[in-house]
């Protein structure tokens, strides 16, 4: 379903993503872990047609996003590691501007929101703007807001951050039931080692844009040795701390108050 | 055309929801009629060129429109900031269709913007000299607003963050609107500044309106018309382009 070969990204002189490799068969749930700044998100947004990569071949859903990207963005449904709701609208007009610009048709637009609204228990707060939403609820207003155009690949990019680990069981099930009844393909990313080790059923291992290891949990616990995905990781990627570099859009968020 | 229609939407609901920005967005104008209209206006009669308030009213309605429009179109920084970008730029839609939708929105809403304007000049003892006329200065209210919107779009396509911001508004808001003939009239200008003002776009948007509303034009209604189109469409093209070459 996806189809890495030799990937590269490179930033001026910085590379990113360094000539990784890794395919994600059809129906399977994949997580990609490693520390900050490891390239994980780099990844994710040439996967999705945001990046152009440097060098490397991809292929999603048999479409190369660099020139076929319409039938890739066809193809998935994401949810990003920062918010990307409209603040001014309510909940149920997030749903449906995602549903339109998707082309889900009418009436099964209109099943499809009620029936996600409910399940992230959101339905009672569909006309609320979503600037009066906490964290937890814009996380999973997003998860349902990626799920209407019913997508073959589903894109998380660490999805449960900052979730209860009641709502992240809760929407953990749902995603592996369409995992199981539509065949849905899950590539996600994670820092809760345990989220991947119970719902991954492959696992690959970044770090400073290369793919240190992959397999199952099970493999990769016994390769290095561990008891558990944690030490393994830790083994793997080392336990120096790393510091992602404040981009623009940082900068400009803690300078916000001073022009609005 | 659905997604047109929806990023249009979009456009308007948030408008019509922030209420302080648009009373704050009618501040300026309003200061700008009423401080320099009655101000001005008792010099401008003695040099025997008639009612000022008549004279800047259209330049006034552009002033609100190419502040609103600008801004519209440099929403999409913010967009940027605060992630709803990546969702439209992910989805199956042609750049173009979002461009051309955002761009609608937008400049529906420095429209509306115009018009409010327009209504509150009765108040000061505004009058247009033919009634019937007043579709067609909506005609070209909506151009320069569509103008100014798509040149927003293409100028926040390129820009990374706010950083420029300032610079925008200093050098290229400011001048647009005071070298546009909005406040003074384009004939008997020294030579430099009349040669700015016809480079700039606004001038055949404020000549175009005063044309239409006060009787009185420095290029003639058929060459407004045709420089604000064709700058339009110009800018489009390229807005469209520069959009497309987002990478987040």
């Amino acid at each position: 379903m996806i189809e890495v070969q030799n990937l590269t990204k490179k930033f001026g002189e910085f590379t990113a993503v360094d000539n990784i490799s890794f395919s994600v068969k059809e129906g399977e749930i994949f997580a990609f872990l490693g520390p900050n700044g490891a390239g994980k998100s780099t990844t994710i947004k040439m996967l999705t047609t945001l990046l152009r990569p440097t060098q490397g071949k991809i292929s999603l859903n048999g479409f190369d996003p660099t020139r076929e990207q319409h039938e890739v963005r066809c193809s998935f449904g994401i949810v990003f590691q920062d918010q990307s709701l409209d603040d001014e609208l309510t909940a149920y007009e997030n749903m449906e501007f995602h549903g339109v610009i998707y082309k889900v048709p009418k009436e099964t637009r209109k099943t499809r929101i009620e029936q996600l609204l409910k399940f992230v228990e959101l339905w009672e707060r569909r006309n609320d703007l979503v600037k009066n939403f906490s964290g937890g609820m814009r996380r999973r207003l997003e998860m349902a807001r990626g799920l209407v155009h019913h997508p073959k690949i589903f894109f998380l990019d660490e999805p449960t951050l900052g979730l209860d680990p009641q709502t992240r069981t809760h929407i953990w099930n749902y995603i592996k039931n369409l995992n199981k009844e539509e065949k849905m393909t899950v590539f996600f990313t994670t820092h809760y080692m345990e989220e991947a080790e119970k719902v991954a059923q492959r696992i690959a291992i970044i770090d400073h844009g290369k793919i240190v290891a992959s397999g199952t949990s099970e493999e990769l616990k016994q390769k290095t040795k561990k008891n558990s995905l944690e030490e393994a990781f830790l083994a793997l990627t080392g336990d120096t701390i790393r510091e992602e570099e404040v981009n623009n859009i940082d900068r400009m968020r803690m300078r916000r108050g001073h022009w609005r | 055309m659905s997604t047109i229609y929806i990023l249009w939407l979009r456009q308007l609901k948030r408008y019509f929801r922030s209420k302080p920005r648009i009373i704050g967005s009618l501040g300026q104008p309003l200061l700008f009629l009423v401080a320099l209209g009655f101000g001005l206006g008792p010099i401008y009669q003695k040099a025997g060129a008639g009612n000022y308030i008549q004279f800047i009213v259209p330049g006034i309605i552009s002033m609100g429109i190419l502040f609103t429009a600008l801004f519209s179109g440099i929403e999409i920084i913010w967009d940027r900031e605060f992630g709803f970008l990546k969702e439209t730029l992910v989805a199956p839609t042609s750049r173009l269709e979002i461009v051309i939708g955002r761009t609608l929105g937008g400049a529906t809403v420095a429209f509306f913007q115009g018009v409010i304007i327009l209504c509150l000049s009765f108040l000061v003892g505004f009058r247009p000299q033919n009634i019937m006329l007043l579709p067609f200065s909506l005609l070209f209210m909506f151009l320069i607003a569509l103008l100014f919107t798509a040149i927003g779009t293409a100028i926040a396509s390129v820009l990374e963050d706010m950083q420029g911001f300032q610079l925008i508004m200093n050098f290229l808001v400011m001048p647009l609107f005071f070298l546009s003939g909005a406040l003074f009239p384009l004939a008997g200008l020294p030579k430099p500044l009349a040669i700015v003002a016809k480079i700039d776009p606004l001038s055949y948007g404020v000549d175009g309106l005063r044309g239409i509303l006060v009787g009185t034009s420095h290029f003639g209604l058929l060459q407004n018309f045709l420089v604000l189109s064709i700058m339009t469409t110009f800018v489009l093209i390229l807005g469209s382009y520069l959009f497309s070459k987002i990478e987040i």
